[in-house]
């Protein structure tokens, strides 16, 4: 499965396992804090308080 | 019996399984994945915008020179307050020209909302540009601050800093302080009202009646109602009481209710 998948790809002993699966979520999270949920956030309209505009989301 | 010479090595690849239960599996780990990705977003719309839209802003305050320092009690004897008579009637009042989209062109303090309240205005009210990063937005096209017609702004009420958070507390007769390069506005809120997000008409240059020559000078603040909600807008009128020029000192509201 996707997990032990991913633990059998990461090189070295277990302590660096352990590091680059600490780095990897990092960055994940890391990227859907900055890019993807800003992007679904203003694409699905869930929070608008303008009143409607031609140009406003 | 299993002995635990029997065991495969910890490290060996499972053994195999059948093909419905590898799916089985593999549908539960992407559920758990669904489900960690959606607490993040509340994790994130809750408490992550508004650590990195409050930090932002503050970084624009920062960088604009001509903001006045936050005035406290302590401090409170240093600074000149604007006299009576460099304080100026709204027909005489400076109106700069709309700029460019994202650009910073004022700030805004509310005593109601406390002392050190102090938030940009930019150009612009697409959430994106404006209203996720830098706060309070602009309606363009509507009027510029002090000018005869509408000064029309908008902020996000909860979460990305929520400069508009306490808008339910202002009360008729409270001070909004628009502060630009030049000049102080001095406006005070006159009514409130929930309306639909459909209402343009509230941006008018006179609030509510589209289509009228302008006959005062207004100030109109909207943003979401009910609280994490988009289903209905909240939204805050005032007009102009005075202005005064930037280097007269400082609203006497705002060393008023610093104490």
């Amino acid at each position: 499965m996707i997990f032990p998948a991913v633990w059998r790809a990461l090189p070295g002993p277990i302590w660096v396992k352990a590091l680059l699966m600490a780095v990897l979520l990092g960055a994940i999270v890391w990227s859907l804090f900055e890019f993807v949920f800003p992007w679904v956030s203003v694409e699905f309209g869930i929070q608008d308080q303008n009143i409607e505009q031609g140009q406003a989301p | 019996m299993t002995t635990l010479d029997e065991r495969p090595p910890a490290h060996a690849a499972p053994p195999r399984q059948p093909a419905w239960a590898a799916a089985v599996g593999l549908l539960g780990e992407l559920l758990i994945i669904a489900g960690a990705v959606l607490g993040l977003y509340v994790v994130w719309q809750l408490f992550y915008t508004d650590i990195a839209a409050n930090s932002t802003q503050q970084a624009v305050v920062d960088s604009l020179d001509w903001v006045a320092p936050i005035t406290t009690a302590a401090d409170g004897g240093g600074v000149t307050v604007i006299p009576d008579d460099l304080k100026f009637g709204p027909d005489s009042a400076p109106v700069m020209e709309q700029p460019a989209l994202a650009t910073t062109f004022a700030t805004m303090h509310v005593p109601r909302w406390g002392a050190d309240y102090v938030k940009p205005v930019s150009e612009g009210v697409t959430r994106r540009d404006v209203l996720d990063t830098l706060g309070i937005g602009h309606y363009p096209g509507t009027g510029m601050p002090g000018s005869l017609g509408n000064f029309a702004i908008s902020a996000h009420r909860t979460t990305y800093g929520k400069p508009f958070n306490k808008i339910a507390d202002l009360q008729e007769g409270d001070p909004l302080i628009i502060e630009t390069e030049q000049a102080w506005y001095v406006y005070r809120v006159t009514e409130w009202k929930i309306v639909k997000p459909s209402q343009v008409e509230v941006i008018a240059p006179v609030p509510d009646q589209p289509g009228v020559e302008p006959d005062g000078h207004y100030i109109t603040l909207t943003t979401c109602h009910p609280m994490y909600s988009a289903a209905e807008r909240w939204i805050t009128h005032g007009t102009l009481e005075y202005w005064a020029p930037h280097e007269a000192g400082v609203p006497a509201e705002l060393v008023e209710d610093a104490s």
